[in-house]
């Protein structure tokens, strides 16, 4: 049974040029818009050969961008500007685990792979979220890190993250670092694997909140987590309404149930609900998006039948709409990772993904229409917006 | 002594390939150069001391693997980079 999304004051739609921040496997670039987010321009790549997993702006100072990298040959770190990517300085002290007493195995972040402002009330707070499986904070805007010790020594921690194998090719993510509006001390995350969970305190102590969700690849389904969340989000205006794209489907939490609904049983067979990203609309908690993604037999992990498409859903789960105009309409074997798929706050909407195979692609009307606004890119990691 | 730094730590030794850091051990040395360009040891050396998978650090042209290798001040050392894919 799905509860019904809590009404709210809406706040006013944003104009004017969108700045897009575009996070790739060979350096950042970010595209700017005119006015009618019409016409767009590349800039020139930042830290170009470097694995860019995500770039974030601060909507609390509109200054701050954090960037994180690594390369090839040298270890993670998080880079920060204020001033638009002019200049960039380093982290002094970047994400990092405890040095292990002597004679332990202890962890090292192989990359930084989510960033999230902390709340409105908490300027410079930041999280970060690695592979393997680690959550960090800074509390002077990205200069320095801590471990979050109440989740990275969990005594539930190994079970709940299993070992390396249980992660993404690219390693096991904490990701989907989500801070509730109305409080700062009540988070979430997600980790592939691992599933959803939550924390009261500010990060001290954590619990699964999985129930509902299936996580049909386990042995034990039935066990509270070992679960695939590939991007999971929070809407500002309706706090209690939690969305995930899970790798076994889409689904819909109202927090005081504590049970997620599968809602993608009415996608179309054919294409599934299976995808990575998830993205809300910023007035209309009952609005989402998706980007499906074929999630049968070896998994491809592209576009279904090669044929790309967004879906939009506008009664919370209830019936989908499939989104193609402008997209290929056939051999076109896209992938769009769990980051790579954002929109804006203007109205209507816009929505704009990246490719692995270096594409972005934006609407300007909540999806009715696509457009490629850049091609040649590197493998797309993430895109956000600069609001 | 002499350090020899590979091109993506240039950005840290303001584009020297070759600078001074002095240390009566690999990890001193290290720490050493981690004070005179900071930011640089974590990019070779993660958090439980272990040289990252795609950094080497030859002394004397032999490659050495312990931060407790003993160093004298007429060593000779190198940091290299190495293959990390395409």
């Amino acid at each position: 049974m799905r509860s019904p999304t809590p009404k709210t004051n809406t706040p006013k739609p944003a104009t004017g040029p969108v700045m897009l921040l575009v996070a790739t496997k060979k350096g950042a670039f970010f595209l700017r818009s005119d006015r009618a987010r019409r016409t767009w321009k590349i800039g020139e790549p930042h830290f170009l050969g470097h694995l860019v997993h995500h770039v974030v702006f601060d909507p609390r100072d509109r200054k701050t961008l954090l960037l994180a990298a690594k390369t090839g040959h040298l270890g993670p770190t998080v880079f920060r500007s204020t001033d638009f990517g002019r200049s960039w300085k380093e982290a002094t002290r970047p994400p990092a685990f405890p040095k292990a007493p002597e004679g332990e195995k202890g962890r090292a972040v192989d990359h930084v792979f989510w960033l999230t402002p902390g709340h409105a009330s908490e300027p410079g707070i930041w999280y970060a979220g690695s592979s393997p499986q680690g959550l960090f904070r800074s509390d002077d805007g990205g200069v320095t890190w801590e471990p979050v010790a109440g989740f990275n020594g969990h005594s539930m921690y190994e079970l709940w993250t299993g070992g390396p194998q249980d992660g993404t090719p690219d390693g096991p993510k904490l990701h989907s670092i989500l801070v509730d509006p109305r409080d700062p001390r009540h988070l979430y995350i997600g980790m592939s694997s691992g599933g959803v969970f939550e924390s009261a305190d500010g990060g001290n102590d954590w619990t699964p909140l999985n129930g509902g969700c299936a996580a049909d690849f386990l042995p034990d389904p039935k066990l509270p987590y070992g679960h695939d969340p590939h991007c999971v989000r929070l809407h500002p205006l309706a706090p209690d309404i939690l969305w995930q794209q899970n790798h076994c489907g889409i689904y819909r939490m109202h927090r005081p149930e504590g049970r997620w609904v599968r809602v993608g049983e009415r996608m179309p067979k054919k294409v599934g609900d299976i995808g990575f990203p998830l993205v809300l609309h910023p007035r209309d908690p009952d609005t989402v998006w998706v980007f499906p993604m074929d999630g049968t037999t070896v998994w491809p992990r592209t576009s279904p039948d090669g044929r790309p498409a967004a879906f939009v859903t506008r009664d919370a789960g209830r019936s989908w709409k499939r989104l193609d105009r402008g997209l290929p309409a056939r051999d076109a074997w896209l992938t769009v990772l769990r980051q790579a798929m954002t929109g804006d706050t203007h109205d209507p909407v816009g929505l704009y993904f990246g490719t692995t195979s270096g594409e972005i692609w934006a609407s300007r009307d909540e999806g009715n229409r696509w457009n490629a606004i850049a091609r040649h890119l590197p493998h797309v990691y993430s895109v956000e917006t600069a609001r | 002594m002499k350090v020899r730094i590979p091109t993506p730590l240039y950005s840290y030794t303001e584009g020297r390939r070759e600078v001074d850091a002095e240390g009566a051990t690999l990890g001193a040395l290290l720490a050493d150069l981690d004070r005179r360009h900071p930011g640089i040891r974590f990019r070779m050396i993660d958090e439980q001391d272990v040289i990252r998978r795609h950094i080497r650090i030859f002394v004397n042209r032999q490659q050495v693997y312990d931060l407790a290798t003993p160093l004298d001040s007429s060593d000779e050392v190198q940091i290299l980079q190495a293959l990390s894919g395409g």
